[in-house]
């Protein structure tokens, strides 16, 4: 198996596997940051360019490094390779680059945003990103759409990550959501504004990293940091029917997949659990889903358990 | 006067029609290779001639083809790049209204080299005509039994297409040209794997220019050896150059690589020099995605030496003082014209261009744009210039594909060789909306070269 040193932390790693998911295993600080990737998307990753790392000796064959910079979610390793993220001024310096690009034009609406406090650009701006704008124009606006009953697509917060369009692709057998027009006119859109028609549509709230594809049942309910997330299941026959159930005091507010410490969902669900199932009656609840990342969603102590609502 | 092999016969009327180009000769590299020849041994001839891509990159031709691979019982396939669209180049659109049928014969041998039965010209949307015109000339050359079956009873059989781009300059990138001949969206793949081993229909394909398609036919003709013998050091063969800007005689020219700019440039058999005899400010060389060069830089390199239309010349001096001979499209300033504005221009071709898949490009080309915009309009401030550079910086090498390249240096070329003028655009918000800097206030040379 490959041995690779990601700033100077080694692992071994099954052939194939890319640097990013090398990164993964060794954890912390060396993970680097991902918005398009998506580890259960096939064909997903390569574009936002926020994951880039420098390859400063490509394998034990060939010390040489990489001339450029490489996207570390598409890059596999080589037996040997030495990677530096965090310990490489020019990764560091083009990540704030691809920070501040996602950024111009990118609303600066995050009060009023439903994704707010599971933001992942949230995140990323928070570490990567400048405190002020370079960037003196008029930001992209879109009108709102809605696709269907149950999800708002907000174009204007969308950072083009793909990741909704390989989930269609991957649940629909017709190609009816995708990117329609190019550069930075680009646009998410359905096919002439239909719905996606799949008991899986409801997935492309998930992996959406902003606010551009929000829950319709659950606009503006409530902040997410004021709700309890709470692992459950329910006898389903069209998903796994293992979700996590998003608490106020003994309400059902929203449902989502569970998702891992890379906000990455395994287990996709169906839209009969997501939107249909609010009653506390329709789930057995587990017990307080783990929320990894360094959210203002676990500075509500939820996973105390004497604030379990059971 | 300059030694002609691929248009040698362009002036001749009705060569596109099939008779007249075989009465010329057309068609023996066919003969000659199917009948003659095994498939390795014309890739072993275009590796002797040195050809090297004529779409821009300049890679060399023979050694991209032995890189073919040919796992058994997969197609491979040749496709033909004919989505030129880059400002200042249109050499392949001439060859094709002129000489399909060169064109059309360059495939077949070189579909033959690399073992492919099915090989596609990609051509740019807005060339209507010319897809009508190729797919007259294609059914002639299957009528003939050049294409087709049993071709000349030798066994080999091939098919030949072309298929029209949507209007994408992005589609001239290869592998976005292999999604858009999927009839998928146009956006470039991430590589690996490369169309070499993974290409059309997750086929092992080859994706070359028309020009450098066209050279096989007289390199097959006449062996490489010869046709190496043409040009200097490793640019060899001859190249189109598609002149304009302010020249006395825009149009499409094939030149004998290593020939001095000086000449190309002032000599009545090619440009005839500036147009209305004034001076010469600045030479886009090789389409708009290579470096402005100054005027001091066009003729000669930063130490002196006479600069030649070749790949290596043009690039003499690095992105310091150099540019790349890219797709020969050859642009030429005259001291009336705007450096900032054409800066502008060509920022505001990429926004448009990008297909918008990775953050830099998509992102960055848009600012840069505005900025340009603001700039031109005398409402830019100093820190923009810087502002450019730093943007430009962060686009380049960070992208999925080259268009991110082919945006940033046009930019930052244009302010490391043109600061002044850029500064003057913001000291001067009144009069840069009455007139152009032209080379009045010159003060060039501005960089210092010798630390650049
Ligand atoms: C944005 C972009 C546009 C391109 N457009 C063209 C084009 O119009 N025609 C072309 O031959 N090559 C174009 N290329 C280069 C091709 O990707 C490819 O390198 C070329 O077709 C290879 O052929 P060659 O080896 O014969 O030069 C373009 C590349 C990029 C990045
Ligand atoms: S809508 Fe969301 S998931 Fe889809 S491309 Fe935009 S940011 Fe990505
Ligand atoms: S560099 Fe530009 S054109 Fe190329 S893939 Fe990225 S966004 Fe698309
Ligand atoms: S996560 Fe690798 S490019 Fe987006």
């Amino acid at each position: 198996m490959p041995k690779v040193k990601i700033d100077g932390f080694e692992v071994e790693v099954p052939e194939g596997t890319t640097i990013l998911q090398a990164a993964r295993q060794i954890g912390g600080d060396v993970v680097p940051p991902a918005m398009c990737y998506y580890s259960t998307l096939q064909g997903s990753g390569g574009k936002c360019r926020t994951c880039l790392v420098k390859v400063t000796k490509a394998s034990e064959r060939d010390p040489r490094p990489l001339p450029k910079l490489v996207a570390s979610c598409q890059q596999v390793v080589m037996d040997g390779m030495e990677v530096a993220n965090i310990s490489s001024e020019e990764v560091l310096n083009a990540r704030r680059g691809v920070v501040e690009f996602l950024l111009i034009n990118h609303p600066l609406d995050c009060p009023i945003c439903d994704q707010a406090g599971e933001c992942h650009l949230q995140d990323l701006a928070f570490e990567h990103g400048l405190a002020s704008t370079r960037y003196e124009f008029e930001r992209r606006t879109f009108e709102q759409i809605d696709i269907g009953p149950y999800i708002k697509l907000h174009m204007t917060r969308c950072i083009l990550c793909y990741r909704c369009v390989h989930v269609a692709n991957q649940l629909t057998d017709e190609r009816v959501h995708g990117v329609m027009y190019r550069g930075d006119h680009a646009e998410i859109s359905t096919y002439i504004e239909k719905a996606i028609e799949n008991d899986f549509s409801g997935n492309v709230i998930d992996v959406c990293p902003v606010g551009a594809l929000t829950d319709r049942t659950f606009r503006f309910k409530s902040r997410v940091w004021f709700l309890n997330p709470m692992n459950a299941h329910r006898d389903c026959d069209k998903c796994a029917g293992k979700a996590v159930v998003w608490m106020y005091g003994s309400e059902i507010y929203r449902v989502t997949a569970r998702k891992d410490a890379y906000g990455e969902v395994h287990d996709f669900i169906c839209n009969t659990c997501r939107f249909d199932k609010k009653e506390r009656t329709d789930w057995v609840i587990e017990g307080p889903a783990h929320i990894d990342r360094h959210s203002v969603i676990s500075q509500n102590h939820y996973e105390d358990e004497e604030k379990v609502v059971r | 006067m300059g030694r002609k092999i691929l248009l040698e016969h362009a002036h001749i009327p009705d060569i596109y029609t099939y008779e007249v180009y075989r009465r010329y000769g057309g068609y023996r590299a066919v003969e000659k290779a199917l009948k003659t020849m095994t498939p390795d041994e014309v890739v072993e001839e275009v590796k002797k001639s040195g050809l090297r891509g004529r779409g821009g990159a300049g890679f060399p031709t023979g050694m991209k083809w032995s890189f073919l691979a040919k796992p058994e019982g997969v197609p491979r396939y040749l496709l033909c790049n004919a989505d030129e669209s880059e400002p200042g180049t249109f050499k392949d659109r001439y060859l094709m209204q002129h000489l399909p049928h060169l064109l059309i014969e360059g495939m077949i041998v070189s579909s033959y080299a690399l073992g492919a039965h099915t090989s596609y010209i990609y051509i740019r949307g807005e060339y209507t005509w010319l897809l009508f015109h190729l797919e007259r000339a294609i059914a002639e050359a299957y009528a003939a039994g050049w294409l087709g079956k049993n071709i000349l009873g030798t066994g080999y059989h091939l098919d030949l297409y072309v298929s029209p781009g949507a209007g994408a300059y992005i589609c001239g990138e290869e592998t976005a040209l292999i999604e858009s001949l999927e009839g998928k969206r146009g956006n470039p793949r991430i590589k690996p794997p490369f169309p070499a081993v993974k290409g059309l229909w997750q086929c092992p394909t080859v994706v070359n220019n028309v020009e450098t398609l066209a050279a096989v036919v007289p390199i097959v003709n006449d062996g490489g050896d010869e046709y190496a013998k043409i040009g200097v050091g490793r640019s060899t063969g001859t190249k189109l150059i598609s002149a304009c800007g302010n020249i006395q005689r825009p149009g499409v020219y094939e030149v004998e690589l290593g020939l001095p700019v000086e000449e190309f440039l002032y000599s009545d058999e090619w440009c005839g020099g500036i147009k209305g005899g004034k001076r010469l400010k600045a030479c886009v060389p090789g389409g708009s995605s290579v470096p402005i060069l100054p005027y001091p830089l066009v003729t000669k390199t930063a130490s002196g030496e006479p600069r030649l239309l070749s790949y290596e010349s043009l690039a003499d001096g690095g992105f310091a003082t150099g540019s790349m001979l890219g797709s020969g499209g050859f642009i030429v300033y005259d001291e009336d014209q705007c450096i900032v504005r054409n800066t502008w221009n060509f920022t505001r071709f990429y926004r448009h261009e990008s297909c918008g898949q990775c953050s830099p490009c998509r992102e960055g080309t848009g600012w840069m744009e505005k900025v340009l915009w603001r700039l031109e309009n005398g409402q830019g401030k100093m820190s923009d210039i810087d502002l450019l550079v730093d943007i430009a910086q962060k686009i380049e090498g960070n992208t999925i594909c080259p268009l991110g390249d082919a945006a940033a240096w046009p930019v930052a070329s244009a302010i490391r060789h043109f600061r002044d003028e850029f500064e003057w655009h913001v000291r001067q918000p009144k009069l840069c909306l009455e007139r152009n800097y032209g080379l009045l206030e010159d003060k060039t040379p501005v960089a210092d070269w010798s630390t650049a």
